[in-house]
């Protein structure tokens, strides 16, 4: 039960060695991977059971977040990723990565549009969920709570029994939807798989800080129709260990997600 | 040519309430509104424009969110963009100003825009950016340039129009090879000054004469290049000539008379060094030789910690200047060979609330100035993935035309792994950023006061930082030491390659060749491609045999990498330009050849100076109320928290902040410094802390007095988190004035000599310093600001404090001596009071430190927080607001020297002082382990949320949480 993980890098990625440490403690094999690697074919998506987008500015994210790394998934990786998705195999996104996944179109995922994921096709243009700028207008930096949303369509997140206390460090973390029926699909089709809360877990309601961002129905994380792609705003790398928690509690650790997503793999 | 310029806005913007906020403050109130668009201006180098689909691809993969934006295109002819008159007028009250930077400025969305379009399969493309405004109100065409140029523009970089700008397409200039001989023969004192200054050389008439006579023997004139170059080499920023020169120092009566007249052989020997080689610590590996100061960490890893300023190009473009500050100081720890971990900060500024009216000419308002360089230094930090972990942030008039930006940054290196002799024959190697006229006479620009002026004169010298090319050289450096792939490393910091090759090959000597520097665009003189600052660039001397591994290594990470020449071993520095030689120095006059200057400074006693005003100083301390001015302390913006900006940077990536910027339940309560575990060593529980000490409210009295607490500060702070006390190491960051005034450098000597005696009593050597002088505007210096940085090591991570108070019924103690020390205190400023006496040494503060190290890794401790500005009463009431737990203490009986009143012991700053919080069954063993020491049972934690003072029976007052909150937090978050 030792499940490779492939930790995507490129130019601009920085959380990928806590991603790594994350996936250590939960039992994984990290390994931190160059995309300049998989272009050259130094190593293989197929060959790794889990696949994570790590958090970090991406190209500075100078074009929006995550949006100079989506065309990169599409221009230098696409086939191989898309089979990877295909094979049910689990990808997350975190911050930067989560952007990547939604700028590239890849969640939530559009099933009835075959050329929603063609490479130099047009899907963007369809795209109905993003990542917008704060609406604080600044970067933050914070610890903040979430709940699993119970309806949601990844399966492994019904391990993850607690909710997850982990910090937000984003400038453009705020979800928002192309309109109110684009919301209604993906909380009807069990998309949504991360909820801001408060500490006692009741909604965050929208109030700042505890949804930090302004993200529409506290949303901080969503899937895919099957499931197996996972993207959140919030750092659950970096709640690991207990001494990380600034409030000093034993639990809410972010590694359940790694070992919720590593188990179901290695099952 | 064609130019297709896409107008990309966002749908539901309702606009920056932040800007029409400000334009108030420019006096401009009629501004409703301002919403703002990304312009992207592309044109194609064959001249055909790009076809429509191609068009449409680059808007939906690149630069439109189908989400929130919409956009708009129109192609522009060359003819057609001038700057109408009207133009700026879109109908229905709405006014159109866009910006663009300048030609050469880094524009890193435009060079993304190109590689995703060659990632699209459009190839040929070039790519501009700029930004536009659409203000609605009743606005005139001069509220208009107001808005502009004291809020969307920063001339030293921008541009702007009224209406549409011009696409900022520049530099479209031939290769220019010109190399000038510059004449010294025969000038007399006065024209070789003139030719100083003309040239931006910053060089004084001995060192120009020392140039003139180097010349004449040699029997030719000087080239642009080697004048530059000898400039740069020699100037104050590179060489601190100021802290090697003998001074001649005289201690003066307050009525002039001298007291004391002594020869120092250069302050940093005498003071700074001297006291690391007297403490004699074993663990400390490098200090004052390498890029910056390393002390062991494990048996595995170093750590290394250095602080730079980056003060003038901050006050001309705070953004810019900020953002390229971190980006130097991290270079700092590559070229030590080290993974850069943690970065920390502390900013000078002048007063947010400056009436505009007020505002000097040529300087940019204080706010302004602020929002720029926390925005600079969070999206420089942020980007790299490293957290800003601990800082400070000072208001004071005294830098409104001068602020003040230090940057710090750390990192981890394995034992013996930093390489630093090149040997001859290795390949002299650039590696990162292209260089531009970015940066052009930075050394020497930060080697001269700023005026009025500055602003329009030195705009070259002000860059952008492109923090993803440093990311690139971060990891490269990290895998081609791992590779043991080279022999030395330097960064490309001030004076370019100049600085960097120059000093590399100082024993070997360098032949170099300038067409083979990568550049951003043509049209480069050979003295500005030498000299050129411009960012992310890092030198290495690589052996031949080792440069294909290295190439794979940039190829793999995204670095630009090119082969300039090799170290020669014949000792001199040739330079050329397409095989022709521009300069040929030997590195022995390069070096060794600059004239140091003997200075004369002076400093006037104060001790036993009364006090000027008519109320005595004892009798306004008694008319004081004391819960007013506790309130008063705690929203003081130097004093109050600062939320608000350390927020906005990244303090968790890594994921080993363990002692973060704010503590307790709600998260906001002050910490004392930072607690950080780096990765990789999470087998066991060793950490270390970050903390920092800096009061130039006491310097401005008396900089002795601020050396000596700046030390006690950023020590105890330390030690205050869990730092073990004899494995604490310094830096010294001093930002003055103009050093060859005696009274600027006589305050200058006074503060050295207060940091050897106090890291001599602390047993704490300086590892690293650095020092930013000519801190003045039209001829004002900045109050005289020492930073000491503190790195301790944190024995168990398990047993760190923190200041919030923890549980109703423990035990509150005062530990440390307090005496009647109110001169430059913040009591004194508040209430316009001079004179009083000066925090001095604690006696014996490394006996307490030890003993509460102790207590602490005992698990007494409950909570622990440091007294510096506002005293005792302003570290009980942040522990209070950081527990969100009430205090009731009794000051009456607490043992003072000399105390003429209880406001004394409620605002007093000595030093040496903490509070500790400690559960009543440890209370007993904590007063046994600080037997013999200076601990005072002050009162106790309660379950009521007020802060209750007595003087014995008499209660000074009692203050509610709400109001303590409110005081210190202000109108920000909950």
């Amino acid at each position: 039960m030792t499940l490779p993980v492939l930790i995507l890098h490129v130019s601009g990625a920085n959380r990928d060695a806590e991603a790594a440490r994350a996936c250590e403690l939960a039992g994984g094999v990290p390994h931190i991977v160059h995309i300049n690697q998989l272009r050259a074919g130094a190593f293989t998506l197929s060959d790794y059971g889990m696949l994570i987008l790590p958090g970090g500015f991406s190209y500075g994210d100078a074009l929006g977040a995550g949006v100079r790394q989506a065309l990169d998934l599409r221009a230098y990786v696409h086939d191989q990723l898309h089979e990877f998705i295909a094979s049910g195999k689990p990808v997350l996104g975190i911050c930067n990565g989560f952007q990547t996944l939604v700028k590239a179109g890849l969640l939530p995922g559009d099933p009835d549009d075959e050329n929603d994921q063609k490479p130099h096709g047009n899907p963007v243009g369809k795209r109905q969920v993003t990542l917008t700028y704060n609406d604080s207008g600044s970067f933050e930096c914070r610890w903040v709570h979430l709940a699993v949303d119970q309806s949601t369509r990844a399966d492994f997140l019904a391990k993850v029994d607690q909710p997850i206390f982990c910090p937000v460090a984003h400038g453009e973390g705020n979800f928002q939807v192309y309109n109110r029926e684009a919301l209604n699909r993906l909380e009807q089709n069990g998309l949504v798989a991360f909820r801001y809360i408060d500490a006692s877990g009741n909604p965050a309601g929208g109030r700042y800080p505890l949804n930090p961002n302004g993200s529409v129905a506290d949303i901080a994380g969503i899937c895919n129709a099957a499931g197996n792609v996972l993207g959140l705003m919030p750092h659950p790398e970096d709640h690991v260990d207990p001494i990380q928690n600034p409030l000093g509690g034993k639990g809410r650790l972010g590694l359940s997600l790694f070992r919720a997503m590593i188990d179901s793999a290695s099952g | 040519m064609a130019t297709l310029r896409i107008e990309v806005t966002t749908q539901s913007d309702e606009g920056d309430p932040w800007i029409a906020g400000s334009a108030r403050r420019l006096g401009v109130d009629s501004l409703q509104a301002c919403r703002k668009s990304h312009l992207y201006f592309i044109s194609s180098h064959k001249g055909e424009s790009p076809s429509t689909e191609q068009l449409e691809k680059l808007c939906a993969f690149l630069l439109v969110d189908p989400v929130t934006e919409t956009a708009k295109y129109s192609t522009l002819q060359r003819a057609e963009t001038a700057d109408g008159p009207g133009q700026h007028f879109s109908g229905e009250g709405v006014y159109v100003i866009e910006v663009a930077l300048r030609p050469g400025v880094t524009d890193v969305a435009a060079r993304e825009l190109e590689r995703g379009a060659a990632e699209l399969g459009i190839r040929g493309l070039e790519a501009a950016t700029a930004t536009q405004y659409r203000l609605k109100g009743d606005l005139s065409q001069a509220d208009l340039h107001t808005l502009a140029r004291g809020l969307l523009c920063n001339d030293t970089i921008e541009r702007y129009s009224l209406g549409p700008i011009d696409p900022p397409f520049g530099h479209s200039s031939a290769a220019r090879d010109r190399v000038d001989r510059v004449h010294l023969a025969g000038l007399d004192e006065a024209e070789l000054l003139q030719c100083s200054k003309e040239r931006m050389l910053s060089l004084d008439a001995q060192e120009m004469k020392e140039i003139q006579s180097f010349y004449d023997e040699i029997g030719r004139a000087p080239t642009d290049v080697e004048l530059e170059t000898l400039a740069q080499t020699w100037s104050e920023h590179c060489v601190h000539k100021t802290f090697k020169s003998t001074i001649a120092f005289t201690q003066q009566s307050l009525s002039g008379h001298a007291l004391q007249v002594e020869e120092i052989q250069g302050l940093l020997q005498t003071y700074i060094q001297a006291a690391t080689e007297q403490v004699n610590r074993s663990w400390v590996r490098s200090a004052f030789v390498d890029d910056a100061g390393i002390i062991e960490f494990d048996d595995q890893y170093d750590l290394a910690f250095k602080v730079e300023t980056h003060n003038h190009p901050s006050a001309l473009e705070p953004f810019g200047g900020a953002n390229t500050g971190i980006g130097g100081v991290v270079r700092d720890i590559i070229a030590v060979s080290a993974r850069p971990i943690a970065c920390t900060d502390v900013l000078c500024f002048g007063p947010q609330d400056l009436p505009q009216d007020e505002l000097p000419a040529g300087v940019l308002h204080p706010a302004r100035v602020a929002d720029g360089v926390v925005a600079g230094i969070g999206d420089y930090g942020n980007k790299l993935g490293l957290p800003t972990v601990n800082g400070a942030v000072i208001y004071d008039e005294g830098y409104l035309g001068n602020p003040l930006v230090f940057c710090g940054a750390v990192g981890l290196l394995p034992k013996g792994s930093h390489p630093t002799q090149p040997r001859e024959g290795d390949r002299i190697v650039v590696l990162g950023g292209r260089t531009g006229r970015d940066g052009i006479h930075g050394a020497t620009f930060s080697s001269a006061e700023l005026t009025q002026a500055t602003h329009m004169e030195s705009g070259s010298a002000v860059q952008i930082g492109d923090p993803i090319t440093e990311k690139g050289l971060i990891e490269l450096v990290e895998a081609a030491r791992d590779g043991q792939l080279y022999n030395a490393i330097t960064d490309c910091g001030a004076g370019g390659l100049s600085s960097a090759v120059g000093e590399m090959g100082e024993e070997l000597g360098a032949d170099i060749e300038l067409q083979d520097v990568p550049l951003k665009y043509p049209g480069l003189t050979p003295w500005e491609i030498w000299l050129s600052e411009a960012q992310e660039r890092m030198v290495m001397a690589v052996p031949n045999a080792n440069l294909p591994r290295l190439q794979e290594l940039a190829d793999l990470w995204d670095v630009e990498m090119r082969d300039l020449g090799h170290f020669s071993g014949d000792g001199w520095l040739r330079v050329r330009y397409g095989g022709r030689a521009v300069a040929e120095l030997p590195m022995s006059f390069l070096h060794d050849g600059l004239p140091l200057p003997r200075r004369t400074a002076h400093y006037p006693d104060r001790q036993g100076q009364v006090s000027s005003l008519q109320v005595p100083l004892e009798q306004a301390i008694a008319q004081t109320d004391a819960k007013e001015i506790l309130l008063q302390m705690l929203s003081h913006p130097s004093v109050a928290s600062k939320e608000r900006i350390v927020r906005t940077y990244d303090h968790e990536v890594r994921g080993g902040t363990i002692g973060r910027p704010f503590v307790g339940p709600h998260m906001d309560g002050p910490a004392d410094a930072a607690v950080l575990k780096p990765i990789g060593t999470w087998s066991h529980d060793r950490a270390f802390a970050l903390s920092a000490g800096v009061n130039p409210l006491l310097g401005k009295r008396d900089c002795y007095a601020m050396a000596v607490s700046a030390v006690d500060e950023a020590f105890r702070n330390a030690v205050a988190v869990g730092a073990d006390p004899d494995r604490i190491a310094l830096l010294d960051n001093f930002c003055w004035g103009n050093p060859t005034l005696p009274d600027r450098l006589g305050a200058l000597v006074r503060a050295c000599q207060g940091c050897f005696d106090a890291a001599t009593a602390y047993n704490a050597p300086f590892i690293s310093g650095k020092d930013s002088l000519y801190n003045e505007f039209d001829g004002q210096p900045i109050p005289g600001t020492l930073l000491i940085s503190a790195i301790g090591l944190v024995p168990d991570m398990r047993k760190v404090c923190t200041s919030n108070l923890k549980q109703p019924g423990n035990i509150i103690y005062l530990l440390g001596e307090t005496r009647e020390e109110l001169g430059g205190s913040l009591l004194s400023h508040l209430q316009e009071l001079d004179g009083g006496e000066t925090p001095s040494m604690p006696s014996e503060p490394l006996k307490l430190y030890r003993a509460l190290h102790s207590a602490m890794l005992l698990g007494l401790i409950q909570s622990c927080h440091d007294l510096s500005e506002g005293g005792l009463m302003v570290a009980l009431a942040e522990m209070c607001i950081g527990g969100r737990l009430g205090a009731r203490v009794d000051i009456g009986q607490v043992p003072g020297n000399k105390i003429s009143h209880a406001n004394v012991l409620l605002f007093s700053e000595s030093n040496g002082r903490l509070l500790v919080e400690v559960a009543p069954r440890d209370a007993d063993g904590f007063e046994a382990t600080m037997a013999g020491l200076p601990i005072f049972k002050l009162g106790a934690v309660t379950p009521t949320e007020n802060l209750v003072c007595l003087y014995g029976r008499l209660q000074l007052f009692s203050l509610p949480m709400q109001e303590l909150v409110s005081a210190w937090k202000g109108n920000s978050v909950e």
